[in-house]
């Protein structure tokens, strides 16, 4: 046989050559089947540690009892003590260096989220003092104009 | 010619023969899961919700979003709650307004373009709120869909997206049954709640579940005995989304109701 029968079979050759040696540059080490097989565990590995080594944020309320023991032994006498102090407060993520201050939420929205009454039977909503009719009770000023929210029962009303 | 003896020698080797591989078809289940206590270091991440104590303050939103970084206007996010009001003429309105990043601050329902609907309090047979988020599938389709291994499951459960690896496509999005996946407006890859890999590695505990005020959320170890949310799991009455499609959801729901779906 003539050699211009084999010249595209060595071109395809090369070309998967080619593809083969991309490929081993490319694709990482680490990429390939781990512990479930290909279905479900086909993947690069060092991923996981990537994602563990994302930043967090909420900080939860022992970081800032450390700090804010007053504000912490204050609240924990009153319903609001469930709430955990970013809920309000914003995330801490470096606090006090990074926000050196928090940004509080102090919007009627935020206490509507609870304190808007919704009559459902069958949860947890029903069973928490809030307003059926929001705007009839001062409009337009925040909640917390009177209401303190480390103690809020009447008895607290600034 | 076959005689009678080499035809029933060929059957029964026959039949052994294709029996021995059916092993390979066992079905993973939740008890197993337990149950396999092989390697004590072995973790299988799992989740819990009461839709009974959940109130639709939405705060696990709004910590997620800002948690992990998902834009705070974007009408995207890992996870949502929904809110259920049956009727007493038997009809069901379910909503879930900016996946209640701001919670239910209305009694209207939002019907999107149908407009709001008003229903009267004497009218209420039933209304709750049921949170929802990545369930972390034993079996993930959105994980078997993945054309370039970019998602993938862990080896302690959880689904992770690797997003230098997502090229997307966005197959898993559409091959989720519990729609739990969208695209990252910034990476521009596919995004999915992760149980917040980064805190529960570091034993921390999910941002939703800790800035739940009322417990409605909480997350566990299955494969620890002594894990109050195991408990919960192996001896409460609990339920799971969409049993039927084989997936093997781990988030488990506590008054779970048939509406939900």
């Amino acid at each position: 046989m003539k050699s211009h029968v084999y010249r595209p079979l060595w071109v395809v050759i090369g070309m998967i050559a080619l593809a083969l040696i991309a490929r081993h540059f490319y694709v990482p080490m680490d990429f390939g089947v781990h512990e479930r097989g290909y279905m479900y565990g086909w993947f690069r590995a060092a991923n996981i540690e990537e994602w563990k080594n994302f930043k967090v944020k909420y900080q939860g309320t022992d970081y800032c009892k450390g700090c804010h023991p007053d504000k912490y032994e204050s609240i924990m006498t009153t319903p609001h003590a469930i709430i955990p102090c970013e809920d309000c407060h914003g995330p801490a993520i470096d606090h006090p260096s990074n926000p050196p201050k928090l940004a509080i939420d102090k919007s009627r929205g935020l206490c509507l989220r609870c304190h808007f009454y919704l009559p459902y039977p069958t949860s947890g909503r029903a069973n928490i003092r809030g307003f059926a009719d929001p705007e009839s009770h001062n409009p337009g000023t925040e909640c917390v104009m009177c209401h303190n929210p480390h103690k809020p029962s009447l008895e607290g009303l600034k | 010619m076959i005689n009678r003896r080499d035809f029933l020698k060929n059957t029964v080797r026959g039949i052994a023969g294709i029996a021995l591989p059916l092993a390979a078809f066992e079905i993973i289940n939740p008890n197993k899961l337990f149950a396999d206590k092989s390697d004590k270091t072995k973790v299988r991440w799992v989740f819990l919700v009461d839709t009974v104590k959940c109130v639709g303050c939405g705060m696990c939103v709004k910590a997620c979003k800002l948690e992990n970084e998902i834009p705070y206007d974007a009408d995207v996010t890992r996870t949502w709650v929904e809110r259920y009001v049956l009727t007493k003429e038997g009809r069901v309105f379910a909503d879930t307004p900016k996946g209640a990043r701001d919670g239910f601050t209305t009694e209207k329902i939002d019907l999107n373009a149908d407009g709001f609907k008003d229903i009267k309090k004497d009218d209420i047979d039933k209304g709750f709120f049921v949170p929802k988020l990545c369930n972390q599938c034993e079996n993930p389709p959105c994980v078997q869909v993945c054309p370039v291994g970019a998602t993938y499951q862990a080896p302690d459960g959880v689904v992770l997206v690797d997003r230098t690896w997502c090229i997307g496509c966005g197959y898993c999005i559409m091959g989720c049954p519990y729609g739990v996946r969208f695209f990252h407006p910034v990476y521009k890859t596919a995004e999915k709640c992760n149980f917040c890999y980064h805190r529960i590695t570091k034993g921390l505990k999910t941002a939703c579940v800790q800035a739940c005020p009322f417990g409605a959320r909480e997350i566990g170890n299955i494969r620890d005995p002594n894990d109050p949310v195991t408990k919960v799991i192996m001896t409460e009455r609990v339920g799971v989304l969409k049993e039927e499609y084989g997936t093997k959801p781990q988030v488990y729901y506590l008054g779970l109701s048939k509406e939900v779906k």
